[in-house]
């Protein structure tokens, strides 16, 4: 069993699954926020939108997600030149390729937080958006303070999957070369094939401790938050 | 409706009985079919030019030459190549998907307890590769600054920053083709691994003349067969077979077909290996 104090001491494990977490939620803000703009574009009135949401969702949400991350290394990065964080810099590598990690993981991502927010939008009666013009609300405040507000307790359920998608899909960040838990993995099954199984357990584990809480709350919050009509 | 799902039960029963009846003969059939000495699964790389390399349905390299060799030498005339990444050899060999492995599989001792091997039949070590116009990197001490490459799960890169240059960046991808990728576009400084696997990708038609090895190895891998745990059997007439291909200088024509034009220079003290581990 001292594979699993070695998982402590001389791999970092800890500092690996922190890497995770923060991958996971820095992703998490931004296909939030991205998402969330793709959505407004899809159920906005304007054609031009519409089409260009759709686009965004069709495109990025059938791209496999390891292309998408391997183009932000080896496209973005080393053809195109764009760099995220200071070259001169002394962790310039581990910090340029976390970012475009993030990058990646947020583009990815939001194509399904925006699928979802719509799916919550659609849970919002008709009426509401009708009274909110009657009163004479334009678009974008009927969005702000009558449909989004509703659309996003509706979504609860589905954005909670996303996220539990999008923490497990952040080991995909190994192939351009962040540590997160997956590659202290990788490490560990090079080094103590005697133990494969216990360390496949060790990060198996550690990955039903990140996702099963947020399985719970969300569940919880989908009940609490629910719009009773 | 109760009486449904005991039947449903009982059919589930007999199917697994059946399976497992089914189980026990193939287990002996390909038992008796080995020591009649026809067909061999081997695991080899399929992604490492001048080592293991799939080519359409070619498989060419160094490993894959020395494979043949064993092979024939153990009275096998139908070798079925079979791709063994770095994660699943020890279980491909522990449940008999494949016989015998060759696949820049160093001998360790935390792989001889799930493992045995023969050989070894080829003693390569960590090097680094660099841009053929480069000229201040000449060894792992000078790379203080620099940017280093790696394939994640390696612990090459992890041990340069160790022991020779804690201010050197490692940069880690998931193959080394991409590692070379980086290397070219001039994004990473050296790429870093065994001496041959690097002389492999030097050699290749696309590099050629981009890249060079250092030449300065800073470690020693000892190249195994990989055998099932405990088959001293097989283990003793592989190395019996390694030794025929050294003495009768077939392993030097296919260093030099495989690994000799990309310039690489082994150790000549153990190369070719004229003394093999014991068997155990």
């Amino acid at each position: 069993m001292d594979v699993i104090s070695e998982f402590f001491s001389e791999y970092d494990g800890l500092q690996a699954f922190r890497t995770t977490i923060y991958l996971t939620l820095l992703s998490a803000v931004f296909a939030l926020l991205i998402g969330t703009v793709v959505a407004v574009m899809r159920v906005s009135p304007v054609r031009v939108l519409q089409i260009l949401g759709a686009a965004y969702v069709n495109i990025v949400r059938s791209t496999p997600l390891t292309l998408v991350i391997v183009f932000c290394n080896l496209g973005l990065f080393l053809q195109l030149g764009l760099s995220l964080a200071n070259k001169d810099s002394n962790t310039f590598i581990v910090d340029n390729n976390f970012r475009l990690a993030v990058l990646g993981l947020s583009v990815y991502h939001a194509s399904f937080v925006a699928e979802a927010i719509r799916s919550g939008v659609n849970t919002v009666p008709l009426g509401q958006a009708e009274a909110a013009r009657a009163i004479g609300l334009p678009f974008l405040k009927t969005l702000r303070y009558v449909v989004l507000p509703q659309a996003f307790r509706g979504a609860i359920t589905p954005l909670g999957n996303v996220l539990i998608a999008l923490t497990k899909n952040s080991t995909v960040a190994s192939v351009i070369g962040v540590t997160e838990a997956s590659a202290v993995m990788k490490v560990m099954m090079e080094d103590r094939p005697d133990v494969l199984f216990i360390v496949f357990g060790i990060f198996a584990i550690g990955f039903v401790i990140l996702t099963l809480p947020i399985g719970i709350l969300f569940t919880s919050m989908s009940k609490r938050l629910a719009v009773k009509r | 409706m109760r009486q449904r799902i005991i039947a449903a039960l009982g059919i589930a029963g007999l199917a697994a009985t059946g399976l497992v009846a089914c189980g026990d003969d193939t287990d002996a059939g390909s038992g008796s079919g080995s020591s009649g000495g026809e067909k061999v699964t081997i695991g080899i790389k399929f992604d490492q030019p001048g080592l293991g390399l799939k080519e359409g349905a070619d498989y060419t390299g160094m490993d894959v030459d020395v494979a043949k060799y064993v092979a024939k030498e153990l009275g096998y005339g139908d070798i079925t190549f079979k791709e063994s990444p770095s994660a699943q050899r020890e279980t491909l060999l522990a449940n008999g998907q494949v016989k015998m492995i060759f696949a820049t599989y160093s001998i360790t001792d935390a792989r001889k307890e799930k493992v045995s091997f023969g050989g070894p039949y080829m003693v390569a070590g960590q090097d680094l590769l660099v841009r053929a116009d480069n000229t201040d990197i000449t060894g792992p001490e000078s790379l203080g600054g620099k940017k280093l490459c790696s394939v994640t799960g390696s612990t090459s890169a992890q041990k340069v920053k160790d022991q020779f240059a804690d201010t050197v960046q490692l940069q880690e991808y998931d193959t080394y083709s991409k590692c070379v990728e980086a290397l070219g576009a001039g994004a990473i400084d050296a790429l870093t691994t065994d001496n041959t696997i690097l002389a492999g990708y030097a050699a290749q038609e696309a590099n050629k003349g981009k890249f060079k090895v250092v030449g300065k190895t800073f470690s020693t891998e000892r190249y195994g067969v990989g055998l099932k745990k405990g088959d001293t059997e097989t283990c003793t007439k592989v190395n019996d077979a390694l030794k025929k291909m050294v003495d009768s200088g077939e392993w030097q024509k296919a260093f030099d077909k495989n690994l000799g034009q990309a310039g690489l220079k082994l150790d000549t003290a153990t190369n070719p290996p004229k003394t093999f581990d014991a068997c155990a």
